[in-house]
């Protein structure tokens, strides 16, 4: 079995993991490349990719935005696959999918999984499957050494928590607050360290907090509630195409995991 | 959850319907199928709803016999009249299933998406009728070509949401919807306005919509001491078709015929016909028949009417298709307004222009028919919305 690539990347970081997302395309297949380059030369620890996909209903409006520009652009599935070896050829740093279900069914649930392999691909998130309808894909990411990812949220019941607990591997995806990606509000700090601390119980792999994070404090806020990382998306994601500004934003946000007693 | 809602297909592995939604819904959608399955069969529950139904909606709906389509078209045609039903259309029978379902449940606050605004009306109207805060999602295309509806819907006090987003028309107003929900399942029930959706709607639609065939299979008894040879419905999401569809399934001399908009034409591509032209894919949280391109994105539906402008389908569709059970056919936008013009001047009924496409399927449907077998056709809605946009229609054909 191979080690957890999150798991050695935080040991080897010996902080919590800066993780940010993008949608592979957007807004064009050269410029997305330039971007996520962008991204691992200012200190990305992973990267979360998101396939774009027509009908989003669990992202908010930027990346909705993003997944339609991208598609515009004329980017097909094929051409993402082929953007995630390209990436390989510049970082070895985790890289995870953000997918929606219809985009693998339609591919075929072995080959979508086969490419991913192929394309260096570490983890899978299928945004819109629950553990429910999960065994094919399961099957599928076992046998080519994909990590599927799964989403916990404070209403997640500790039954459902134990069951994803069992078949999750790579990272856990924590959900800070309740809705879709995008949200900027300041984060339920209390419920956030509720849900690690209810999640902990369960899991050993790294637990790492999405949905809103969009300023130092809320990364902060999710280290203190015992976040191992932080994923970020429409706050990166609003500033495409200008790289300069994903870059300050990148390492701005990256403040959020020192300590401010200790600065 | 207790089922996930299946209907066989081809592939075992692979039944259509299911839950296919985040996980951030499955407690708030396992919620709505126990109250679903704990008040159903419940006496006060339904004492209650048949109350509304008769008292306030005005159940039962006549059947109708169409004297001159009848003698043209060479067999009987019998409507079944929804569009008598108080709001205008069929979903009033769902829309007070479910908003009983959610005082049960002590929700706040009732949202749905809406088309041709048939159900956001509804869901106004039963929002006024309970006291309960409504949110209406509705894609700005629809918004613009249904306004009549749109006023409706204020005037009941509901707050109507414009979505810009995609194809701005009822795909994006259900993705708004299902996001706004996700944020706020705590307070909020969603009315979900048709057979399509994550487990359990399109069962639980089908079952508050089942009673227009209940109805109209005993009034076809009563009235012509025969059931009827072929039963035809406009198809959309495909509630309306279902409800008629579902007392008759047993009968399987009696034929289904399910009917599609082709808008501008099946060739052009600017049609909206998931079950005829699409293939089996997830969307909205089912797996069904749906538009999509070879990558598995959803392409957008184009139908003069509103109510049918939608890309995917209810997975019991896909079913009786498959199945054999039902056929599926469609009708371009020219048709359906041709339907609606003969509906209106020979025999003093306004329909609506979804139903006016089960209408234009009959001239399809007939010659197969004798002159004394019944052709059900379901006359889903009133077509008071769409006299505006069928003027301007025609005007700019002219």
């Amino acid at each position: 079995m191979h080690k957890n690539p999150y798991a050695l990347a935080l040991s080897k970081k010996k902080r919590p993991l800066f993780v940010p997302f993008t949608v592979l395309g957007d807004p064009d297949k050269k410029t997305s490349l330039e971007i996520v380059r962008t991204l691992v030369e200012s200190g990305a620890d992973a990267l979360e990719l998101g396939f774009p996909f027509s009908d989003p209903p669990a992202d908010g409006p930027v990346i909705q935005a993003a997944d339609l520009r991208a598609l515009t652009s004329g980017i097909r599935i094929n051409d993402c696959f082929a953007m995630l070896k390209e990436i390989r050829t510049f970082t070895d740093i985790p890289i995870g999918l953000l997918v929606y279900y219809n985009l693998i069914l339609q591919r075929g649930v072995e080959k979508f999984y086969h490419d991913c392999k192929n394309s260096g691909v570490d983890s899978v998130l299928v945004a819109d499957l629950p553990l429910e309808h999960s065994s094919e894909v399961l099957s599928a990411a076992k046998a080519h050494s994909i990590a599927p990812v799964f989403l916990v949220s404070d209403v997640t019941s500790d039954e459902r928590l134990q069951k994803i607990s069992q078949i999750a591997q790579g990272y856990l995806y924590i959900v800070s607050y309740l809705g879709v990606t995008g949200a900027t509000s300041a984060q339920p700090h209390e419920k956030l360290h509720a849900l690690i601390t209810r999640t902990r119980k369960f899991t050993d792999l790294p637990l790492i907090v999405g949905f809103g994070i969009s300023t130092p404090e809320h990364v902060r806020a999710a280290v203190g509630a015992g976040a191992d990382g932080v994923i970020v998306g429409s706050r990166i994601v609003r500033e495409i195409p200008d790289q300069k500004a994903i870059q300050e934003i990148s390492c701005e946000l990256q403040h959020g995991f020192v300590s401010p007693n200790l600065s | 959850m207790k089922t996930l809602g299946q209907f066989p297909s081809a592939d075992p592995s692979r039944p259509f319907g299911g839950c296919y939604v985040s996980e951030l819904l499955i407690p708030v959608l396992t919620e709505v199928e126990q109250a679903f399955l704990q008040y159903k069969e419940q006496p006060d529950f339904q004492n209650e709803l048949s109350t509304l139904l008769k008292e306030f909606a005005g159940r039962p709906t006549p059947i109708t016999e169409m004297k001159h389509l009848s003698k043209e078209l060479g067999c009987k045609i019998i409507l079944k009249r929804e569009d008598l039903l108080h709001g205008g259309a069929h979903k009033t029978n769902n829309v007070l299933g479910q908003a009983l379902l959610a005082k049960r449940m002590r929700k706040k606050e009732l949202i749905a998406e809406t088309g041709a605004g048939q159900h956001g009306v509804a869901t106004a109207m039963a929002g006024a009728l309970f006291g309960i805060p409504v949110k209406i999602f509705m894609g700005a295309k629809d918004i613009e070509r249904q306004h009549p509806n749109v006023e409706r819907m204020k005037l009941f006090g509901a707050e109507v949401i414009s979505v810009n987003s995609g194809s701005q028309s009822l795909k994006d107003a259900i993705n708004d919807a299902l996001r706004y929900w996700t944020a706020h399942s705590a307070t909020t029930y969603y009315v979900f306005g048709t057979v399509a959706g994550p487990h359990p709607f399109p069962s639980l639609v089908a079952h508050f919509q089942r009673v227009i065939g209940d109805e109209a299979r005993v009034q076809c008894l009563e009235r012509y001491g025969k059931l009827p040879h072929t039963i035809c419905a406009c198809v959309g999401g495909g509630s309306n078709a279902i409800g008629i569809f579902k007392a008759f399934i047993d009968d399987s001399d009696v034929r289904l015929i399910g009917v599609e908009p082709a808008g501008e034409g099946i060739a052009t591509g600017k049609h909206g016909a998931a079950l005829g032209e699409g293939r089996p894919g997830s969307l909205h949280g089912s797996y069904s028949y749906c538009l999509q391109d070879a990558d598995g994105q959803i392409l957008e539906a184009q139908s003069i009417s509103a109510g049918l402008d939608y890309p995917g389908v209810g997975p019991e569709h896909s079913f009786l298709k498959d199945s054999g059970r039902a056929q599926y056919i469609s009708v371009t936008d020219d048709q359906a307004v041709a339907a609606f013009l003969t509906l209106t001047k020979k025999e003093g009924i306004i329909p609506a222009l979804e139903s006016a496409h089960a209408i234009a399927a009959a001239e399809k449907i007939a010659p197969t028919l004798t002159k004394e077998d019944i052709l059900l056709i379901n006359l889903s809605g009133r077509g008071d919305k769409d006299i505006d946009h069928v003027l301007r229609t025609l005007r700019n054909h002219a």
